[in-house]
């Protein structure tokens, strides 16, 4: 057994990214994986809700969000500076999530054992 | 030591596919494992047979057919990944009716299970390509 961290860093249209990055995550916990997710700069907007993606004829991704949590893909880290930058707080977020500042994130990027930058 | 190795990039839009493949070439040489080779997101047009390079430039999807079947190496591309992009074999022409199979012989479509398996099974993994 391994311990995963797969990080995004891309919002959740304009590319496949972000849908990806959310698959190898799900993989990962259907798996049996531990496994976290660490959102980094514009992936902060994956996590704001009611995306209306159908007027870019688009699937949403939130529903694939959601279930993030059901398949024990408990911890959800999102990068503290990068939500600040774009002027969101923890609380306009769809999901409860974990904020780290850079130092934390580093910290956390050692423990663990296979890190994915999607 | 054991190695797994996750290809993100196209060939063409990006290097990274070309340094994974020399990476790949340096790890055999000084006596390393490759556990396995994946090909996701748009890494799997590294995959595509079809892909033609002017004479005097690399066909990046031939190299890879050499590497992995010259040294019997374990390839997968990620099939969810694969599909939407066009990149498809036997079977999955036969699934959806349609023509034109263009997969390299040597690599195989499968889930991405298969990456979550290998590096559960490598000492590292190395990635080339994504992050944007």
């Amino acid at each position: 057994m391994k311990r995963f961290l797969i990080i995004s860093r891309q919002s959740p249209y304009g590319s496949a990214a972000a849908r990806e990055a959310t698959e190898l995550a799900l993989a990962c916990a259907l798996f049996d994986q531990p496994v976290a997710l660490l959102l980094l700069d514009d992936a902060c907007y994956q996590l704001l809700p009611e995306h209306q993606p159908e007027t870019i004829a688009q699937k949403n991704l939130s529903a694939m969000q959601q279930s993030l949590p059901l398949y024990d893909v408990d911890k959800i880290f999102v990068c503290q500076r990068s939500l600040a930058q774009r002027g969101l707080t923890l609380d306009s977020l769809s999901l409860a999530v974990t904020s780290l500042d850079t130092r934390q994130i580093s910290a956390l990027i050692r423990t663990y054992e296979m890190v994915i930058n999607v | 030591m054991k190695f797994t190795l996750l290809i993100q990039s196209a060939p063409i839009d990006s290097q990274s596919s070309a340094t994974a493949l020399r990476f790949a070439r340096a790890l055999l040489k000084k006596g390393h494992t490759i556990e396995r080779i994946f090909f996701y997101r748009s890494g799997v047009h590294s995959a595509n047979r079809l892909t033609l390079a002017p004479q005097d430039e690399t066909n990046l999807p031939q190299e890879w057919q050499r590497l992995v079947s010259d040294n019997s190496l374990d390839a997968v591309v990620c099939i969810a990944a694969a599909i939407r992009r066009g990149i498809v074999n036997q079977d999955e022409t036969a699934r959806y009716g349609i023509e034109g199979e263009n997969l390299l012989q040597a690599v195989e479509l499968s889930g991405l299970g298969q990456l979550i398996a290998a590096a559960t099974q490598s000492d590292r993994l190395v990635t080339f390509g994504g992050g944007g």
